[in-house]
């Protein structure tokens, strides 16, 4: 049924961005498919891992603590961008993001009160009923209700376009190829975080160490085609969202119940058993984006947070246990570092901790002297056995290089023109407005903000 | 680390869950969980107990199959619950009629009926029984008031008894403390928990297999089921008052209180069974434990029973058929009553101790005093995720 029809609309990808604009469209009246390159079971991509989306908001919710106004969040996103953002469209982003809490209630799409263990974003953050995968079940079901066609397992192959104008993709679908015309294209199929060999072109050999944390699907093959046939691109291409996680995890899709955060209660160190950058710098946002970079740096992206049992208690549970051990030298055998090393790089930082009052909720004054790198907070003494590890690797979380679009999610062209009829949404063009850093939930914020808006566009597109 | 490979299963999905925790606002079950940073054997009985299988977490989990973590929690927690239940029953002789359990309780409640039947074709005179009997005191002609009270009296007793022996067994394995399990507040929200299932919701959206047509059929099937039996039992209740305070033998007739009762009771009987029955067999058979369906249509078939022969019963108690109709009516309560304790009927029990803990749990996390690891400060400092 797919190959048959002529779309109004066809949109490419499955996630939170694909779905808004199906949804968008087909409400527009328009004819909409959807291409999902996954099985069904893994449809929606990193939507499946997103718990929740950050939405500016006037007042408290039932399920949100207090207000987030425009400003707030303008300024959240200038700090974890360090001004790589595009602040016209970003700013019109945060104001669309307002009416999104509503939108997508609309959809089906259901809201609960902050999870246990983020407090701390329950007045700016939305969290979904059961997650990022209840709420695409909620999407899924209302395109389905409106009349979209979804195919999945339909990974598109080729584009034709024509002088920045789309006429047809050609899929793989069921594994025979077929070609689907639309007199719109909406790309909202993700970066290429899952191409590592693509990640190679920019990391070296070492990325084929790295960890990706969502889906095995964001292979960036739409980007590429698009970038190819003469869209303006945005974005570092060399750069990725990279945080430190279980090293035992899978290598593609472990997604949240990897991740560890308990860098700050001990010490981290590399394959070599020694210590290589300050755990205490900051609570955020480096602590926990830095990390997967810093890792990345180390002789075959490895490295080892080292703690003891006064810290076990400190921090949420996560999949795999911490390596315990009685000594540090069992420890270091568990590990397969030098144990002597080990003992060593032990006993210097905890000749250097000076004391102060622990507290890690805020920068406190437990801080290490005269090491290198020091440990400038949170320093305790590590001698209270059992002893604790964890292997950590850098886990790709997504990419920055995408299509550039203006403020109707319209794609624009290396030469500055508008595209006639391609529009993309989501991590595709995420870049746009989130040129590095990231802050919680701003991906789903921009999937579905300019989700909404490609459609809608796409579809008044196709009236015209 | 754990007794059972179903424990095992059940320890390994909490640790992921409670890693993850996107289902929190789903049900009892995973706040719960938050509660505790590793689980005991008592921990996940009592997690199991509180899980009604709505199977909501399982189709918003990002990790269920195909995916390699594997992560299904209402089918591992449903096979807990299994085994809490043989585990807990008193005596612990009879806790094999948990192996096998529909079959086991069926041969009980034929065993039952043979009895009933027989008893009344070699008790009373073949003209008695298959005459046309009507009136006040109708039934006793075939079977003497006392008698009657009597068996029944004892089953009911014996069902009480070991049911109650049961819950305790239940309670102690996991531990919970006496002042865990006698607060008055608890109680009355656990009772308005379990009287409205607000638990078999998926979290306000109906259970799993609903999303799509929007009625939460299990729980209308089950308020059908549950109340019906409730009216009949109160029926019973009235109709005893009747008897022994006001000297009024049934049959009643059809306007007084406790046919009214017994009919509505009756009809809840048989439309909640049956609803329950089909909502069964349209269920994502993924998240329907092996481990419990025959319990569960046994027990589901029991109910049943035990209406559509009331219902019959009431129907014909004025023709010839009235004495075998009362024989296979009595046959199977006396059938249903004495395998309560060893079926699904003490899942109610079990779940409403687990909410009454989980409510007492509630309270005193809200006073601060519970050493849980909910919001470690750690994970308040940061705006990344």
């Amino acid at each position: 049924m797919i190959d048959s029809k002529q779309f109004d609309v066809v949109v490419l990808g499955g996630g939170n961005a694909a779905l808004c604009a199906a949804i968008s469209a087909a409400r527009q009246g328009a004819a909409v498919a959807v291409l999902e390159a996954s099985p069904k079971f893994y449809r929606g991509g990193n939507t499946r891992h997103t718990r929740n989306m950050r939405c500016a908001h006037d007042t408290a919710t039932e399920t949100l603590t207090g207000p987030y106004g425009e400003e707030e969040f303008w300024e959240d996103l200038l700090k974890v961008t360090g001004g790589q953002t595009d602040e016209q469209l970003a700013r019109y982003m945060i104001s669309e993001s307002k009416k999104m809490l509503t939108w997508i209630s609309e959809q089906g799409v259901r809201f609960q009160p902050s999870l246990g263990g983020t407090l701390s974003l329950g007045r700016t953050n939305s969290f979904f009923l059961g997650g990022g995968r209840a709420m695409l079940n909620s999407l899924y079901r209302t395109a389905e209700r409106l009349g979209v066609t979804i195919a999945y397992d339909a990974e598109a192959i080729d584009l034709d376009i024509e002088d920045g104008g789309f006429r047809s993709a050609t899929i793989l679908y069921a594994g025979k190829t077929k070609r689907v015309g639309a007199r719109n294209l909406v790309a909202a199929s993700g970066g290429f975080e899952a191409n590592l060999e693509w990640m190679e072109e920019y990391w070296g050999p070492r990325a084929r160490k790295f960890l990706v944390r969502g889906t095995p699907y964001n292979r960036g093959s739409v980007l590429r085609m698009l970038l190819d046939v003469g869209v303006a691109e945005v974005g570092d291409p060399t750069q990725c969202h990279a945080v430190a996680i279980d090293a035992r995890a899978p290598k593609f899709d472990g997604g949240i119940i990897t991740r560890l955060d308990c860098v700050v209660f001990g010490i981290v160190v590399n394959k070599e058993a020694r210590r290589f950058y300050d755990e205490g710098e900051d609570i955020w946002p480096k602590r926990y984006a830095i990390w997967g970079r810093l890792v990345a740096g180390q002789p075959d992206q490895i490295a080892y947070i080292i703690f003891d049992a006064s810290s076990i208690d400190l921090f949420m549970p996560s999949l795999y246990p911490a390596i315990e051990a009685q000594t540090i030298a069992e420890l270091a055998g568990k590990l397969e570092l030098d144990p002597t090393q080990l003992s060593k790089t032990l006993a210097e930082f905890n000749a250097a901790v000076r004391p102060g009052s622990f507290d890690h909720t805020k920068l406190d004054d437990c801080r290490t002297e005269g090491l290198d790198p020091p440990k400038t907070h949170w320093a305790r003494r590590i001698e209270r056995a059992p002893f604790y590890a964890y292997p950590v690797r850098p886990g790709i979380t997504f990419t920055y290089l995408g299509t550039k679009v203006d403020r109707n999610a319209r794609m624009v062209m290396r030469d500055g023109r508008p595209s006639k009829n391609m529009f993309a949404a989501g991590e595709i063009m995420a870049g746009n407005v989130l040129g590095r850093g990231y802050a919680a939930g701003i991906g789903m914020t921009i999937g579905s903000v300019f989700g909404r808006i490609a459609g809608r566009e796409a579809a008044k597109n196709a009236c015209n | 680390m754990h007794a059972t490979k179903v424990l095992e299963e059940a320890g390994r999905l909490m640790t992921v869950c409670n890693s993850c925790r996107y289902c929190e606002g789903v049900c009892a079950v995973f706040p719960a969980m938050e509660l505790r940073k590793s689980f005991t054997d008592g921990d996940l009985n009592y997690l199991a107990n509180l899980c009604h299988n709505c199977g909501a977490c399982y189709d918003d989990c990002q990790y269920s199959p195909p995916h390699e973590f594997d992560v299904n929690v209402p089918a591992a927690l449903a096979a807990v619950r299994v085994e809490s239940y043989a585990a807990a029953a008193w005596p612990s002789a009879l806790s094999g009629m948990f192996h096998r359990n529909g079959l086991a309780i069926s041969i009980a409640a034929a065993l039952s009926v043979t009895v009933f039947v027989a008893g009344f074709v070699g008790l009373t005179d073949r003209h008695a029984l298959f005459a046309k009997h009507s009136g006040p005191g109708a039934f006793y002609e075939l079977l003497p008031h006392d008698a009657m009270a009597a068996i029944f009296c004892a089953a009911f007793l014996y069902a009480a008894v070991a049911c109650a022996l049961s819950a305790k067994r239940f309670v102690a394995s996991f531990g919970a403390l006496r002042r865990d399990m006698t607060d008055p507040v608890a109680h009355a929200r656990a009772t308005l928990a379990s009287g409205s299932l607000r638990y078999l919701d998926g979290g306000g959206g109906g259970c799993a297999d609903d999303g799509a047509h929007r009625v939460n059929l299990r729980k209308v099937f089950h308020h059908m089921t549950f109340y019906g039996f409730a009216l009949c039992f109160l029926a019973t209740a009235v109709a005893t008052v009747y008897h022994y305070a006001f000297g009024r033998e049934a049959p009643y007739a059809v306007d007084d209180l406790p046919v009214l009762l017994g009919t509505l009771g009756g009809i809840g009987l048989i439309v909640g069974p049956i609803g329950l029955l089909v909502a069964k067999r349209l269920r994502d058979p993924a998240v329907v434990s092996k481990a419990s369906y025959g319990m569960d249509v046994a027990f589901i078939v029991m109910l049943l029973l035990t209406g559509a022969t009331g219902m019959i019963l009431l129907a014909a108690r004025d023709t010839a058929a009235m004495g075998a109709l009362l024989a296979l009516h009595l046959g199977v309560v006396f059938g249903l009553m004495i395998t309560m304790p060893y079926g699904k009927f003490i899942h109610g029990l079990f779940r409403y101790l687990a909410l009454a803990r989980y409510e007492r749990e509630r309270i005193v996390v809200a006073n601060g005093a519970f050493s849980a690891v909910d919001d470690p400060p750690s994970a308040a400092a940061t705006l990344g995720s």
